[in-house]
């Protein structure tokens, strides 16, 4: 691979905290290596700003290598920016090129607010799985792993759906900022599996109504979750979390 | 000051005893008792979630903005379990005896047992949860082959397996915390143990949102705050990952244990500059099948796929026949360092060797081309086929290093160098995983106690959940059950504003600090001091210039570190600093253990010490023993030693030839 440098302008989202009004602000950054990554380039930028008595962009982000979740940005009007199946921690500068301008803000989400910066509050998640996002199973009540076979395909479709990192890619992609995608991940993850059957019902409909209280809109099937997921949860979860509630609405003993 | 109270009886006995003998807290007086627990990975979001089912009242905070984002998350390869579904010979025994010689004769008998007893009811309690574990057509659970092991006891989910045991646990934490049973604290750093007539009774955490610092009573503490990794700046740790609750917890008195050991993975993504912020692991299940080489030529600068089969060293396999690509970190680390320092590495940093998976994808494409019952196909239809077997196997991981890398792995081999991937040492614990301060405890890969000098693969998340879900919810109890009639102290109490006063103090000390460098050069320095002198080969003089180093080091770190922003807001460089504050110390101590340890075992290679093949060489007849570090003041500390007693494993020279 060969490798380049690169001198660029970033323009950033700057917000003190969840009260002020917010602005974006413009930079310029030299030599950045085509190797590094998305954040590092972040980083170097940041260094810059401490070694000239300014403050530091702040942003989430921690296990960078593209599985905890939590880094988000908007990277030049693309959640997670321009490369496809992707989290911003392994976007890598090689997807830019010397004299770009790149455009870098929060997640846009009334559901998900400001902390600072290009921070944002995710707790809202939480709250749908806690509203039924599990099996009720105690520790300690478990038979033997092998006694309960279960169709490969199945469990192979449950972990496609169990990828999900909660990042809220979903949400922020969606003109709506709906949630559809996150809680159908979560929603088939389980109903796949013989061990979600009990709670399946009252699962959905919690969940579901979770989802509504928070704030998040309702799902017009442009696809735009599916195209920005970096974990690739296909959107046909929408369509089995949309059974899934018509059923248990019109069944559920509740 | 060590009372490692571990149960007489036989080794096979000694958990159910126990477990039958073990004094229990009736139902009506847990709800009375408070439990707090700081870092919610495997081990801290199983324990959460375990007591709060038991019906103690919970308090968990995680620095991360949510519970699910915890390290664990990235575990790639799997986990172990005794199953023996594979009829492959495994059993309790075996995995306790592997464990305790991967480790090097430097583990405790009774917790490593304990470990391999409980590990086949954590795949169930996992079935349970809905984790979708990989499975088999006949829907029975699959498993694969894992370093320093001879039979298929790894338990996998894709290369996910980390995620989804986190986020079943976290899913059960979830359900507590909409029970009642547990409240969450995310965005919270824990910054001071709390005692109260010698006894852990809460702590001081710091909300990082707002930045004020809170004090929060428990009957008890736990700490489950994973490993110390970061100190060597580059790791496959997350960025946020620190020692900060256990550094506090070990000035307040519980003793650290083991420092100098520390886990290189052989097989992560070479650094690539000095913009580096962090690395990335390939999962040590890509050893099943992707060989490991170098050119027989000093300096060859040809591509891989110029350089003809005999002229390239498979080095592992040539050294170790039996075990092959397959032998543990620790030995698959120093022998990929050997070549590279002897000029054999590859790639434009020369820092490097090749992990190759053409064999496997031409071997995988002819057993498909055999089910298809055509032995006449060409060898380029034969490759396709074998990319589409081992991209099911390994697909993500091949992504990842595409990414990353701007390479295709199906092509060209990966390139990989060893680096810091996970910690043996950590807080010292008992049998029952208390700490030398009585009521705070420690859980996972923050504790010393299950790995000795080296962890095997697939252990770590066994041991995660093997303490939260199975180990303490007993071992608490026994000793909460005298806490019956203490009734909550009130955080008026004077203890709390001292311990609050303390954290507070040493934040303005920080920010009035006003100085010129920033909290990440800092870090950086230290790494550098660290990976290079108590990395993963150390010698004497090196570790005198280290120590001598790191002290310099936090001299100008106090003096000349620039913090920006306010206390009292969101502010990650101050976050930063109070972390790396705290690495610097241990860096020291950890100095200080590799050079008081006149021997070679595990991770812990002192050049000194070796064998003429240059294997580790162990000196059981001094070193048989847990160091313990007691701190006493600044560059101060007592070292007391627990002798390790082996009734039943004999210890001989680690051989995987």
């Amino acid at each position: 691979m060969e490798h380049y440098n690169m001198n660029l302008t970033v323009k950033v989202w700057r917000q003190k905290n969840s009260k002020d009004k917010g602005g974006f602000v413009s930079y310029q950054v030299k030599d950045i290596s085509s190797e590094m990554s998305f954040l590092e380039m972040i980083d170097v930028l940041n260094e810059k700003l401490i070694v000239e008595g300014g403050e530091p962009i702040a942003f989430d982000h921690d296990c960078r290598e593209g599985i905890c979740g939590q880094c988000s940005l908007y990277i030049n009007g693309k959640p997670h920016g321009p490369w496809m199946a992707n989290t911003t921690c392994q976007l890598h500068m090689r997807a830019f090129k010397d004299g770009d301008t790149i455009v870098v803000e929060p997640w846009r989400a009334g559901a998900f607010p400001v902390i600072k910066d290009l921070m944002v509050d995710r707790s809202a998640f939480d709250r749908i799985i806690q509203a039924g996002g599990y099996i009720s199973v105690n520790t300690g009540n478990a038979v033997d792993g092998n006694s309960l076979p279960i169709n490969k395909d199945h469990a192979d479709a449950s972990f496609a759906a169990a990828m999900c990192i909660g990042c809220g890619a979903c949400v922020a992609a969606c003109k709506n900022s709906s949630a559809m995608l996150f809680l159908s991940a979560k929603v088939s993850h389980l109903a796949l599996l013989p061990q979600g059957e009990p709670e399946r019902k009252s699962r959905v409909l919690n969940m579901v109504a979770q989802m509504d209280k928070e704030g998040f809109g309702a799902c017009t099937n442009t696809g735009a979750c599916e195209a920005t997921c970096p974990k690739e949860i296909s959107i046909s979860n929408i369509a089995r979390l949309n059974k899934e509630y018509l059923f248990s609405s019109l069944s559920s003993d509740k | 000051m060590l009372d490692a109270k571990i149960p007489s009886g036989s080794l096979d006995d000694k958990w159910t005893d126990y477990k039958g003998h073990c004094k229990l807290v009736n139902p009506a007086n847990k709800r009375k008792l408070e439990v707090i627990v700081v870092g919610t990975g495997l081990a801290g979001a199983s324990a959460a979630a375990s007591l709060g089912e038991l019906g103690y009242k919970v308090k968990a905070f995680c620095y991360q903005d949510s519970p699910r984002r915890a390290h664990s998350i990235a575990a790639q390869g799997g986990i172990n379990a005794a199953k023996n579904y594979q009829n492959d010979g495994d059993s309790i025994f075996r995995l306790f005896y592997d464990t305790i010689k991967g480790g090097d004769y430097r583990a405790r008998e009774a917790n490593v047992h304990r470990l391999a007893e409980v590990s086949g009811n954590i795949i169930d309690q996992c079935v349970a949860q809905g984790v979708p574990f990989a499975r088999e057509y006949g829907g029975l659970l699959s498993n694969r082959s894992f370093g320093g092991t001879q039979v298929q006891r790894t338990f996998y989910a894709a290369g996910q397996t980390g995620q989804q045991l986190l986020i079943g646990a976290y899913q059960a934490l979830e359900r507590q915390v909409a029970l009642g049973n547990v409240k969450m604290y995310p965005r919270h750093e824990m910054l001071e143990v709390v005692k109260i007539d010698d006894k852990a009774r809460g702590i001081i955490a710091r909300n990082l949102v707002s930045g004020e610092l809170e004090r929060h009573f428990g009957h008890a503490v736990l700490l489950c705050t994973g490993g110390y990794g970061n100190v060597f700046y580059l790791s496959t740790n997350a960025m946020g990952c620190n020692v900060t609750a256990a550094w506090k917890a070990h000035k307040d008195g519980a003793a650290f244990a083991n420092p100098c050991f520390t886990q290189i993975h052989p097989t992560c993504i070479p650094v690539s500059g000095d913009h580096q912020s962090k690395l990335t692991l390939m999962s040590e299940s890509l050893r099943n099948d992707g060989r490991i080489w170098v050119p027989n030529k000093k300096n060859d600068e040809r591509k891989a796929i110029d350089i003809p089969e005999e002229e390239r060293d498979y080095y592992l396999e040539r050294r170790y026949p039996a075990f092959g690509n397959l032998v543990p970190r620790d030995v698959a680390s120093r022998a990929a360092k050997e070549r590279c320092d002897e000029g054999y590495g590859v790639g434009t940093s020369k820092q490097a060797v090749y992990l190759d998976f053409a064999d496997a994808i031409v071997r995988y494409g002819k057993i498909e081309a055999g089910k298809e019952g055509n032995d006449h196909m060409s060898i380029e239809d034969i490759i396709v086929l074998g990319k589409e077997v081992v991209k099911e196997k390994y697909g993500n991981l091949f992504d990842m290093y595409e990414k990353i890398t701007g390479e295709n792995p199906y092509e060209f081999p990966m390139r990989i160098y060893p680096a810091v991937h996970y910690t043996m040492g950590g807080l010292w614990v008992d049998y029952e995983l208390q700490t030398t301060v009585k009521g705070l405890y420690c859980l996972g890969e923050a504790n010393f106690s299950d790995h000795g000098a080296n962890r095997l693969g697939a252990s770590a998340l066994m041991q995660g959940l093997a303490d939260g879900y199975f180990v303490v919810p007993y071992t608490l109890g026994n000793n909460l059950a005298d806490d019956i009639y203490s009734k909550a102290i009130e955080t008026t109490h004077p203890a709390f504003a001292a311990a609050e006063l303390v954290a507070g103090e040493r934040i303005q000390k920080l920010m009035n600090i006003k100085g010129k460098q920033s909290v990440e050069s800092f870090h950086k320095r230290l790494g550098k001091i660290i990976w290079d002198k108590c990395g993963m080969a150390r010698n004497e003089k090196g570790l005198q210039d280290a120590i001598k180093e790191v002290q310099a080091l936090k001299k100008e770190f106090w003096s000349d570190v620039r913090i920006p922003g306010e206390i009292n807001e969101m502010n990650p460089e101050l976050d930063k600093a109070n972390r790396v504050a705290d690495f610097i110390e241990l860096g020291e101590l950890m100095c200080i253990d590799a050079l008081n340890r006149n021997e070679s075992c595990g991770g812990h290679f002192r050049e000194e010490y070796q064998t003429e093949d240059g294997e580790a060489l162990r000196d059981d007849a001094n070193y048989m023993y847990v160091a313990a570090w007691e701190y006493k003041a600044e560059h101060e500390w007592t070292l007391h030693k627990e002798p390790l007693i082996y009734d039943v494993v004999k210890p001989s020279q680690r051989s995987y030839k």
